[in-house]
């Protein structure tokens, strides 16, 4: 890794002092660190890397959408021109102040509250904070005392807030495709409930996803006692089925496997994305991180062990790294279990995979008692059985894993059962709680078609999507933010859900349709859920605990109760999978999950952590196996498995084993909304349809055949690059040779204009790209924050994507089938100290400030677009239209009033959140300016550190949405802030370093501990 | 064929040419007038609301506080609007039969926000700013800068208009020479405070008291006309 640096002597350094100049290729020529095929061959856009002008945007960027003719052109240019000088002209509109009848008590118009509440993923709940302004939720954070979040957030906790104002959401309640109403139904219902009274709820059906909701559970269980005939049916697209099953199969019952990844020394993931696809990832992110934080003083950190399917972010952390066919994995699993202790040999690796497995095992031992091993939902029972198996035998248990009671309620029969009823005629009255098995169903199970045989079929749902098309009645569903419930999280801890908004159209929640099946159509959500808790907790003190745990967003001590089990030995090898062709990995979307989130712009438009495909999936494919079949990059291929067949555009990704095929679940959508695909325009295929209940995850023996046409896939890889001065961009160092890694130059820069000093703050940001995994929460965190537009798919392919920070995402490695990482590096506008933006803009709309920050003034910006066209970062957007929304009613709603919303033709980039820093700044100065009335020393000391506090607490959007403290933000004049610690740590570094720019965010290399 | 022009056309030609510098000046300041007058800035401008309400009555006659109303002055951005509740404290007890009070009463009794007569929910704000303009009312009082400052005599204004031109030039004024306005923190809610007659601080004028207020409260004259401090 470490290759010899290029020296380039500094004429005003000292003697022996060199600005050290990281090389950017290897001895042969090829770059130490590449984002494609491309820029590591030579090839395409990289053919000239001597001639070649980096362009700013694609070549295409000066097309106007669907290529108008010049004439067109000219007829909109001249009538925006009239309407320009029109809009001079006009009066400003009269403005309405709507004040309160009865103002709340807690509420002063102008400051947000924060509520806290949950938001579930998979029936899984992370606590979060909701800002809200005058009654309206604006922005999600983590709640800081939840233990699933820790104060942080993922992409999709960020992107609820989106999907609340979405104005595809269902509106009403539909009855075979005509318009209803709430009473037509409750009477239909009444009517079937009626009968049921006498038969005991024969033929009465219950389906719904995973269910953590306690008293959701509570009316199940009740239901079911007033219907003992009833059933009630649980299925998940992605789900915990297979840890379920392989801890029944470890220890003869189902338990919660809770991990403690800081306790670890050594982890080994079999296929886990635990970094992403655990109900825990948050809280499990930041537990992994904490392991990994080097410092000076502190110059080590855990090692990870990865063997996986597919590439994904916790395999792009991996210190050592394995990727091999998903179904060789319990092979991997195995002889790792054989190399511990006394499983069997099953033999059949490769050198490269026994390799990994004698690094690991070795690990392993050494660390007996700090080591880790999980095993993904991907994976078999087995597997999780052999993983468990492991813990067990180094002792790892009660200290790296726990085991707790299970957190989900029980009860619920399969799916299957439920179809082989309905196949038999005992299914009468079917109620379908949230989901979508009619698009996300395994493809053999036919599940439409038999679904089609109930005689009455309901469905409640956010959307009025593919299975409410295929069912009676849609009903409307709220949004957690809009209704009562609660949700338990990843460990059992209990939160209570609270509305932050009374429900914008007439929908329902699942307790308040639950109670009118129960015969109680009048009782609300909110009795329900009180109730409930009220008949938990007894009636002493109930408000007090209520109001508490409300306040709190957790019920205290409610996490559940750690069981003590053994794993029985491994169980034997499962079947192994068979058959010619190629293997296809299903894996959750890492931005629209199992297509829930399909309808929001903010993750469709949010490149994916490996690939930074945008708006689509694609078919991911080995480099080397697509030269093999001579396929381009978008090409459309056909995958064939038993006579059900997907056809996508083809992807190479680069470390993806050979013969191994991915595809993300989640698109293809045929009634998500106008933003997520609709019958008319789709988004990507639906890998659903290749999805078997046999092949959940991985499908052998597919049949590939490549068509002759090619789709465009707007990739970001390519667009921001920074003008083809990628030298010493990212920095990966080995921890073991630390003392190696590059240190800053001494020397002040030589520079024409004098220093400027700062007397007040001077704000500075610290990204620690060795905690960096790439999961996106700061790229939402900040499109949520900021109020930026989504501009769509074809101005993403323009390269005009507006996100403010982008995470880049370089590969190492000498080839793709080799390739390392990728390692992630953020990039926000980099305020740079001579910041070559200010001195080209011909109208001063981009300044500097009293405190650092490069100012971006939007109603000074004519759009010469010469400060982005001069900044060597690319960190500048521009509206090349009006891409935001300003019609839509719900989204005013939705929008940040702190920030202003840009309009056409203005530059807009990284603020550092100034709105955040100016009310910090103001509850400071404010706490000053009282200082000269304080009566008594204390007061005035008190006074002085609400000041000080309130400037230490400012957190940038993206800070404050990191799982793993990646980001750091504060006053550089500060010495006690850790920017200020983080910035003299001897290995921070800046991009770019030799333009002289001075920039204010730093850097801190990835390390790795191979 | 005959010339076109006549030479006294050269004189006027001349003359034109000269007189072009003294054109483009008036136009210059016809347009910069036009902008500063309350035709552009709204300044003065009576607004019509759904009740009449009488700063002058409130203020200056029945000695109310401006945080009567105005709650959150103190502590948000947003002054605030008194809900229909304040009105009601004294309304529901004085005045409670007034047809000029209709509306307050219609809207405490049906729970609905004020309407005017034509049907129209709210107040009619009177001073607006841009919406890139991000103005904080709390910071202001806290630094000494009075109401009077900005609003005028409201203990003068029968009706409410806007005193001053809310353009940015004004603004800039005092954000770059605030002691030629700040007022001690007592005293900024004050109407009638006048730095030469204030019993307190005997001998002083604004010229004297100001540069000492910038001093004791910590205003950092140079960092207040930083873009970001009010634009972002």
């Amino acid at each position: 890794m470490n290759q010899p640096a290029e020296k380039f002597e500094d004429p005003n350094a000292a003697d022996g002092e060199y600005i050290r100049i990281e090389r950017r290729t290897d001895d042969l020529g090829r770059p130490r660190f590449w984002r494609s095929a491309d820029e590591l061959h030579g090839t395409g856009p990289f053919l000239d890397p001597q001639e070649f002008v980096w362009p700013e945007f694609t070549a295409e960027a000066d097309q106007p959408p669907g290529e108008p003719s010049r004439r067109t052109f000219l007829k909109v240019m001249g009538a925006s021109l009239a309407l320009a000088g029109l809009y001079g002209c006009t009066r400003r509109p009269e403005e309405k102040i709507v004040p309160y009848v009865r103002q709340p008590e807690q509420l002063v118009p102008g400051v947000p509250l924060f509520f806290a509440t949950a938001l579930t993923l998979g029936g899984y709940a992370r606590g979060v904070l909701v800002e809200s302004h005058e009654g309206r939720p604006t922005k999600i954070e983590g709640n800081p005392d939840h233990p699933a979040s820790l104060g942080a957030t993922d992409v999709f906790m960020q992107a609820e807030i989106l999907s609340l104002y979405d104005p595809d959401r269902s509106q009403v309640v539909t009855h075979d495709g005509d318009i209803s109403n709430w009473d037509s139904f409750l009477a239909a219902l009444e009517a079937q409930m009626r009968q049921k009274r006498a038969t005991g709820g024969a033929g009465l059906r219950l389906l719904t996803e995973t269910i953590t909701s306690p008293t959701l559970a509570a009316q199940i269980r009740d239901l079911l006692k007033q219907f003992p005939r009833a059933r009630w049916h649980r299925y998940d697209p992605i789900g915990c089925d297979n840890a379920r099953a392989g801890a029944t199969a470890a220890f003869g019952r189902d338990v919660r496997s809770v991990y403690h990844f800081d306790r670890a020394d050594v982890i080994v993931s079999l296929d886990s994305n635990f970094l992403l696809e655990d109900p825990g990832s948050v809280r499990y992110a930041w537990e992994f991180i904490n392991g990994r934080r080097v410092r000076n003083t502190k110059r080590q950190m855990n090692r990870l062990f990865v063997v996986e399917g597919t590439p994904t972010i916790t395999g792009a952390m991996a210190d050592v790294r394995l990727t091999i066919k998903a179904s060789q994995i319990e092979l991997a699993a195995r002889a790792l279990a054989h190399a511990i202790g006394a499983a069997p040999e099953s033999g059949r690796l490769s050198a490269e995979a026994s390799k990994w497995v004698e690094e690991a095992a070795a690990a392993l031992d050494a660390h007996q008692g700090k080591a880790l091993i999980v095993a993904g939902e991907s994976q078999p029972p087995a597997v999780h059985a052999l993983a468990h198996w492991l813990n067990q035998q180094l002792t790892n248990p009660g200290k790296t894993v726990e085991y707790l009671e299970p957190v989900e309620a029980p009860g619920a029969s399969s799916l299957i059962e439920l179809l082989e009823d309905i196949d038999s005629g005992s299914v009468d009255t079917l109620l379908i709680l949230g989901g979508n098995p009619a698009y996300d169903a395994p493809a053999d199970l036919h599940f439409t078609q038999r679904l089609s045989k109930v005689p009455l079929r309901a469905h409640l749902s956010r959307y009025n999507d593919e299975t409410s098309y295929h069912c009676h009645w849609h009903l409307p569903e709220s949004h957690s933010l809009e209704s009562w419930s609660d949700a338990r999280a990843f460990d059992g801890t209990s939160t209570i859900i609270q509305p932050l908004i009374a429900p914008l159209y007439p929908s329902k929640s699942a307790h308040e349709l639950l109670a009118a099946v129960a015969g109680k159509p009048s009782l609300s959500g909110y009795e329900s859920v009180r109730n409930h808790w009220q008949a938990q907790h007894g009636s002493d003190d109930f408000e007090d605990f209520w109001q508490k745990t409300l306040s709190s967003g957790v019920v205290a001590g409610s996490a559940a109760r750690p069981v003590q089990v053994s794993a029985k030995a491994p169980l034997p090898m499962s079947e192994p999978s068979s058959g010619t062709g190629f293997e296809v990995a299903f894996r959750p979307d890492p931005c629209i999950w199992d297509g829930r989130f399909a309808n929001n712009g903010w993750l469709q438009e949010l490149p994916k952590p490996l690939t930074k495909l945008t708006w689509d999936n694609a078919v991911l494919m080995s480099p080397a196996d697509m030269k093999a079949q001579g396929l381009t990059n978008g090409q459309i291929v056909e995958l064939r498995s038993e006579g059900r067949s997907v056809t996508g555009p083809v992807w190479p990704l680069p470390g993806q084993p050979r013969g191994a095929l991915t595809v993300h679940l989640g698109y293809g959508r045929t009634r998500a909304g106008r933003v997520g695909g609709n019958q008319q325009e789709r988004r990507g295929f639906n890998a659903y349809l290749l999805r078997t209940l046999s092949n959940r995850w991985t499908l052998p023996g597919v049949q590939l055949s490549p068509q002759s046409a090619t789709q465009e896939l707007a990739c970001t890889q390519h667009t921001q690059l920074m003008h083809g001065r990628e030298h010493d961009l990212i920095r990966v160092e080995e921890i073991g040779a630390y003392d190696k890694a590059p240190k800053p130059r001494k020397k002040v820069p030589l520079t024409l204009y004098p220093e400027y000093p700062y007397k007040g703050n001077a704000w500075g940001m610290v990204i620690d790209q060795n905690a960096c995994i790439g999961c996106n929460a700061c790229v939402i965190a900040c499109v949520s924050e900021n109020n930026i537009p989504v501009v769509g798919k074809d101005e993403v392919a323009r390269g005009r994507e507006m996100h403010w920070l982008r995470v880049d995402a370089y590969y190492g490695g000498e080839d793709e089938a080799s390739a390392e990482g990728p390692y992630f590096q953020p990039v926000p506008c980099m305020h740079c100290e001579k910041a070559p933006c200010e001195v080209v803009c011909p109208v001063n709309a981009t300044v500097h400030d009293e405190e650092g920050l490069n100012n971006m003034v939007y109603n000074r910006c004519v759009g010469t677009r010469y400060c982005s066209n001069n900044c060597p970062y690319k960190v500048r957007r521009f509206n090349f239209y009006q891409y935001q929304d300003d019609k839509t009613e719900q989204f005013k709603l939705m929008r940040n009033p702190d920030v202003t919303v840009r309009s056409r033709g203005v530059m807009e980039k990284c603020t550092y959140c100034v709105q955040r820093i100016n009310a910090g700044r103001i509850e400071a100065k404010k706490n000053e300016a009282a200082m000269v009335d304080a009566k008594t020393l204390q007061e005035r000391e008190a006074l002085r550190t609400r000041a000080t506090q309130a400037i230490a607490q400012i957190q940038t959007a993206c800070q404050q949405a990191c799982p793993t403290d990646a980001i750091i933000f504060g006053n550089l004049n500060d010495p006690h802030a850790p920017v200020t610690h983080l910035r003299s740590e001897p290995t921070n570094y800046v991009l770019l370093e030799e333009l002289n720019t001075q920039p204010r965010t730093s850097y801190l290399p990835r390390f790795r501990n191979a | 064929m005959s010339q076109i022009f006549h030479p006294s056309m050269n004189t006027l030609a001349k003359a034109s040419i000269f007189g072009a510098v003294f054109i483009i000046a008036a136009v210059g300041w016809v347009a910069s007038a036009v902008d500063r007058s309350p035709y552009n800035t709204d300044a003065g401008v009576v607004r019509s609301q759904p009740v009449p309400f009488s700063h002058e009555h409130h203020v200056a006659g029945l000695g109310i506080d401006c945080r009567y109303c105005h709650t959150s002055v103190e502590v948000s951005p947003f002054a605030g609007m008194p809900s229909t509740k304040t009105c009601m404290t004294c309304h529901s007890q004085i005045w409670t039969n007034a047809a000029l009070l209709a509306p307050v009463r219609e809207s405490w009794n049906s729970g609905a926000p004020i309407k005017d007569a034509t049907g129209h929910t709210g107040w009619t704000r009177v001073h607006k700013l841009p919406d890139f303009v991000y103005f904080n009312h709390s910071i202001h009082l806290a630094k000494g800068v009075g109401c009077v400052t900005c609003h005028g005599r409201v203990d003068k204004m029968p009706l409410m208009y806007q005193h001053a031109s809310l353009q940015m030039e004004w603004c800039l004024d005092c954000h770059r020479n605030p002691e030629k306005f700040v007022r001690p923190r007592d005293q900024v809610f004050s109407m009638n405070w006048d730095a030469e007659k204030d019993p307190l601080r005997l001998g002083e004028t604004q010229a004297t008291l100001g540069p000492k207020l910038v001093e004791q409260y910590q205003i950092h004259t140079s960092q207040l006309s930083n873009c970001y401090v009010c634009h972002r």
